[in-house]
């Protein structure tokens, strides 16, 4: 009887279980769980690498002392001070890569994806090589060919003036070609007829542009932007591989530098859990202004 | 039916297959070192071991770079991966408090001649609490921080005569840290030729190990070893004129210097830019290899970290031999440590060129002869100390390793990086209740 029913099948709902679970049973495992593992630690004393010290309960300790700490604070800026100068240039750079890429020429497919190639490297490789070509004596490309002119080398990844603007450089120089692949997407997809009329109408460039172009496109920006900023918030490798664990001192430290040595270096694990979850409020936070505008926008097209 | 039952054994049996583990007939150890060239000279010297026993050793050399990061890794997921670990001396704190390395004291006794062993090595790479008499491991290989230099430069003629005429002594292979200051002064001449090329790096412990010998030396300390008091201790006039000294090398390094650690001086001095270079002793067959080194392999002389104007410590390198507490094979792996230890192994192991820390063999001729730098490498025994070796060690450390840093760059005085250091180590002790 049992066979028999079997073979007749599984009814939808059995089939729709199945294959839902081992999805669901992944998230829960891998994301759910240390997701609340974590908060749950945010609020204990435990060290990860103390397994025979049992956490104990601490309260809300571990955030008082990460929201009334200035080197936090100072991590914090850090991190806003590069996400801001980051995202901006690579928007304008990817915006203007999109803009010159629109248009039909020879060669066009091999010139995008040789723009595109940065993006596709290890950001680990980018900060290796970018370490050898910003190297602080005349070895390193760039000073090979800008000391003559200045009268001597910059110390991109010595001086603590200098070193943020190397690691926007080479963030830049990595993700700009997102930005442009997504601008060049939502530019493709503004209909000709609209700039036909307008050339009937005979509207300037800049009109076309302000009042075709860009609200076409923004909401694919915006998304762009979105993806950028949430990324550049948790800028780890380059930070690690080219200025060393964020120096020169603590010049490019950004948060997610300090929470990888909180967490792996000192095991201090409560409270390394606390800063992720300060983290994570600020990307959601960030992410969520992002959105309403996204809907605005989207609104007003 | 029939079909679906068929899938079904299949699948069974490819999952069977692919699950069974291999059974592997021979007993085989896993030690997990950095990779450098004593974990290179370990395996070779295994091999021995293999031969009188039939137990397999797999050195597994993991780049220094993730060296810490794997091995803690494994030992918080209470992995079984690594039967003997060849790790650092401050991570005896940390790993004997937190259950990974197992206590070796009772074994020790029965099975080891410890007074074989220099007593410098078992109480920075064996014991912990320093003074308790309790021992977690065995010192593997003993190293210390010391300096090579151009030959070729320091006995020119013409060099020999500017010096005297300039500084009003002969020029020889610094004793004292003025002299290294005047030696580094003296050639320093950009962009071709720098002086010295000291260890500035905030990579790991880099300036720490790097600055350390200076402050000891200049009359500095951590703090009390018996109370853990810190402040008056780091932050005390004699550790500020170190600091301030140790800065002032700056001036005669390569501009890049304030990212150097360890490769970068040794290249540095294999390029031919500095005239003087510091580093472990254990990278130093690197600057005596033609192929590795061919413009200076045979233009190179060493020396031992200097002496202050308040005393002579040398940074301590290295590592000891301990065994996980996670490990399946541990009574292996304590016969294969009794084993490393006896005195002809460790002849060859110096042979092979490891840095022994057994007495007689470190003192013996052939171990002295045997490269260009042993000899300096054993003077260099008496003067070894090492950094804090307590559970919190990587939170002190890290927080010298951003102060000491951020003076060298310029971002900080000395003295305004030495209290925020003391401030922050006295609050790391208060956390962990060593003030309680």
């Amino acid at each position: 009887m049992r066979s028999a029913r079997f073979s007749r099948g599984l009814s939808d709902y059995q089939i729709k279980m199945t294959f839902i679970m081992p999805t669901m049973i992944l998230l829960i495992l891998m994301n759910i769980f240390p997701l609340l593992w974590s908060l749950y630690l945010s609020f204990h004393r435990y060290k990860a690498s103390m397994p025979n010290r049992p956490a104990r309960f601490i309260g809300v300790q571990n955030y008082a002392r990460l929201l009334t700490d200035p080197e936090i604070w100072g991590y914090f800026q850090t991190t806003a001070y590069f996400v801001v100068l980051a995202v901006i240039t690579q928007f304008i750079i990817g915006f203007g890569l999109a803009l010159l890429l629109n248009r039909e020429f020879r060669y066009k497919g091999f010139v995008t994806t040789l723009i595109l190639l940065p993006m596709m490297l290890s950001p680990v490789v980018v900060g290796l090589f970018w370490r050898f070509i910003f190297a602080s004596d005349t070895s390193g490309l760039v000073n090979y060919f800008l000391s003559p002119l200045l009268g001597q080398p910059i110390g991109w990844t010595t001086d603590p003036k200098v070193a943020m603007l190397a690691i926007v450089i080479v963030d830049t120089w990595m993700w700009s070609p997102f930005m442009m692949l997504i601008a060049l997407a939502g530019l493709s997809a503004v209909p000709k007829y609209l700039y036909e009329a307008a050339d009937v109408d005979r509207a300037s460039r800049w009109f076309k542009f302000r009042w075709i172009t860009l609200p076409l496109v923004s909401p694919l920006l915006l998304i762009a932007l979105l993806f950028r900023t949430m990324d550049a918030f948790k800028m780890f490798d380059i930070v690690y591989v080219l200025t060393r664990e964020g120096g020169p001192g603590t010049a490019t430290e950004t948060v997610s530098m300090n929470l990888y040595k909180l967490a792996f270096r000192n095991y201090n694990t409560g409270k390394a859990c606390a800063m992720a979850y300060l983290l994570l409020i600020i990307i959601v936070a960030l992410s969520n202004i992002y959105v309403k505008y996204l809907n605005k926008v989207r609104g007003e097209a | 039916m029939k079909k679906l039952a068929c899938y079904f054994v299949m699948l069974t049996l490819f999952v069977l297959i692919i699950a069974t583990p291999p059974t592997d007939a021979q007993e085989k150890l896993t030690v997990a070192w950095a990779q450098w060239d004593p974990a290179n000279y370990l395996t070779e010297l295994s091999k021995d071991f293999t031969a009188e026993t039939g137990i397999d050793v797999d050195v597994v050399q993991i780049s220094w770079s993730h060296f810490q990061d794997q091995v803690f890794t494994a030992f918080v997921g209470k992995s079984d991966r690594y039967d003997i670990v060849i790790g650092d001396s401050q991570w005896l704190g940390r790993n004997s408090v937190g259950g990974h390395y197992i206590e070796l004291t009772d074994w020790i006794k029965e099975n080891i001649d410890v007074d074989s062993i220099y007593a410098t090595a078992m109480e920075a790479f064996a014991e912990y609490p320093k003074g308790s008499g309790k021992y977690w491991a065995l010192p593997a290989e003993v190293d210390a921080n010391g300096f090579l230099y151009r030959t070729d430069l320091f006995e020119a003629a013409g060099e020999k005569e500017a010096f005297k005429e300039k500084y009003g002594y002969e020029l020889a292979p610094p004793e004292t840290y003025r002299e290294l200051r005047d030696i580094a002064e003296f050639f320093t001449r950009p962009p071709d030729l720098y002086g010295v090329a000291p260890w500035y790096s905030k990579e790991y412990d880099g300036i720490t190990m790097g600055f350390q010998q200076v402050m000891w030396s200049f009359g500095g300390s951590y703090g009390d070893a018996e109370t853990y008091k810190v402040n008056g201790y780091i932050n005390s006039e004699d550790v500020v004129k170190a600091l301030e000294y140790y800065k002032s090398l700056k001036a005669f390094a390569p501009p890049d210097a304030p990212n150097y650690y360890w490769a970068e001086t040794l290249d540095a001095y294999k390029a031919g830019k500095v005239a003087m270079a510091m580093d472990y002793f254990a990278f130093f067959p690197g600057a005596v290899n033609p192929d590795q080194n061919p413009n200076y392999y045979d233009k190179t002389g060493f020396f031992i970290s200097p002496k202050g104007p308040k005393g002579h410590a040398i940074s301590i390198g290295g590592q000891g031999m301990s065994i996980s507490a996670y490990s399946k094979n541990q009574e292996t792996a304590k016969r294969y440590m009794k084993w490393f230890m006896q005195k002809p192994v460790q002849e060859k192991w110096a042979q092979l060129g490891g840095f022994t820390p057994h007495k007689e063999v470190l003192q013996s001729e052939v171990f002295l002869t045997a490269t260009p730098f042993n000899r300096a490498f054993a003077a260099s025994f008496p003067y070894l100390r090492d950094f804090w070796a307590v559970p919190e060690y990587a939170e002190l450390l890290e927080a010298c390793q951003t102060g000491w840093n951020q003076v060298v760059i310029g971002s900080k005085s000395a003295k305004e990086a030495l209290d925020g250091i003391a401030r922050k180590h006295e609050a790391i002790f208060e956390d962990a209740g060593y003030y309680d």
